[in-house]
């Protein structure tokens, strides 16, 4: 096999493997869909002194929503390698490294993904949202979903071993994921009928981020899969 | 068949030194293991057995001295000689929600780049069927099977690789009689085609009864030789 190929073949597997689990455990479904619905119907406790408030601020509020849910998927699945030694068969497997961060990567893009479709059906329905420009919408929730999984895949393993790993990850993982917050919620924002300008520089901008996280995951995989 | 005389060690350990932190795991270790012998390592707890075996499957870094293990040098690259190698830890390195089938074949197939090779699910079955593994627990999570079910899974996942270097840390545990029995014909079948076996046992009568020889570690280093 050509060192592509078996860098695709190794996230294939890795990715399969880690959805495989989480449809076993359901941890999505019975954890993260939860909170996500809490604190939806928080922001509305909390803001819905006028019902244009919470439509003005959705976009901000999905993607400050969908980080906060990043980071407990990002915790799991790097706890999956934790679990009896797992981990340590991973490093010894002689899958590429690289194959591992993308299958790492792969798995959390989807079930964010995942969780992003219920915020939003939740959101549409609680925050009585009208959804302008679908396009722009998909495009950026695919864009900025990469890129918080990519960015999850580096830092997932990096903390994994550490202890108070729960409270170490969310002060890594959050800063870095500033930007793709700032740029995904002006792109809704500007979708929802509630920003200026066009909002394709922002997934420009969500690209770039997501291709920076991806290069710098591939080109640290190795150390990576050594911590995991 | 009888240790090779003609072909270079397939261990071959001259003052290595691994630290676990600061504290000196190995501590100047000579060893030389031939293909197709099967080596006893025996010594008190904390005399360094398991520091061995892990730096010989490159998971324990070796700081000086030289060491190479099936051709790759374990202090430039130790993770080069991962792929070779089997090991069967404390650990089950086993995933909780996977069932026994569906780990196996995760570590089948990642030996291989992660690609599907033809026959692989009847080739995990007979490899279940060979450790003694109950058929009719093939497709249950291995979270709800016995320790000893555990081990055997764990064992089927290692040979399924087919392992030039079988590294087996206390075996034994875990495994009731019939398992005990069952692992010694493994660890002897696979030396006869050709692997080397280096394992660590406190149960000296039965190891003893299998190995060509033993190896006494004391304070991380090799106190004394002796044939079995």
């Amino acid at each position: 096999m050509s060192a592509l190929r078996e860098v695709l073949a190794a996230a294939a597997l890795v990715a399969g493997k880690d959805l495989r689990i989480e449809a076993r455990s359901r941890v999505a479904t019975n954890h993260v869909l939860p909170f996500v619905a809490v604190v939806v119907m928080l922001f509305a406790f909390a803001l819905d002194t006028e019902a244009t408030t919470l439509r003005r601020a959705a976009g901000g509020l999905f993607w400050v929503t969908v980080v906060f849910a990043a980071v407990l998927v990002v915790q799991r699945g790097a706890q999956l390698e934790q679990q009896d030694g797992a981990g340590e068969a991973l490093r010894l497997s002689g899958l590429r490294p690289a194959g591992v961060f993308l299958g790492k990567g792969a798995a959390l893009f989807v079930e964010l993904m995942v969780v992003e479709v219920v915020l939003a059906v939740a959101m549409v329905v609680l925050y009585d949202l009208r959804l302008g420009g679908v396009v722009l919408l998909v495009v950026t929730a695919v864009v900025a979903t990469a890129a918080i999984a990519a960015a999850g895949a580096i830092y997932g393993p990096l903390v994994a071993g550490l202890s108070g790993r729960e409270t170490v990850l969310p002060l890594l993982l959050l800063p870095v994921l500033a930007p793709v917050l700032l740029a995904a919620s002006r792109a809704f924002e500007v979708a929802l009928g509630r920003g200026v300008g066009s909002g394709w520089p922002w997934v420009g901008m969500l690209g770039m981020l997501c291709g920076i996280y991806v290069v710098l995951g591939a080109l640290t995989s190795g150390p990576l899969l050594d911590e995991t | 068949m009888e240790p090779s005389q003609q072909r270079p060690p397939v261990v071959r350990l001259r003052g290595a030194v691994a630290l676990l932190g600061r504290f000196p795991a190995l501590s100047g270790v000579d060893l030389d293991v031939d293909a197709g012998e099967i080596v006893l390592v025996r010594g008190p707890n904390g005399a360094g057995k398991t520091s061995l075996l892990r730096a010989c499957a490159g998971l324990l870094r070796v700081t000086s001295g030289t060491a190479e293990v099936l051709g790759c040098d374990l202090v430039a690259d130790p993770g080069s000689v991962r792929p070779m190698v089997g090991l069967l830890a404390h650990a089950t390195h086993l995933y909780d929600d996977l069932d026994a089938v569906e780990n196996v074949r995760f570590r089948a197939r990642a030996a291989v780049g992660g690609a599907r090779p033809a026959g692989l699910d009847a080739e995990v079955r007979a490899a279940l069927d060979r450790v003694g593994f109950p058929t009719r627990l093939h497709d249950v999570a291995v979270q709800r099977c016995s320790t000893g079910q555990r081990r055997r899974v764990s064992l089927a996942a290692m040979i399924v690789r087919r392992p030039r270097l079988w590294l087996l840390d206390e075996p034994h545990a875990g495994l009731d009689a019939a398992g005990r029995d069952l692992l010694d014909g493994l660890l002897v079948e696979a030396a006869a085609a050709g692997a080397t076996v280096l394992f660590a046992s406190h149960e000296l009568d039965r190891a003893e009864a299998v190995a060509h020889r033993s190896v006494t570690l004391v304070g991380g280093a090799v106190h004394d030789e002796a044939s079995t």
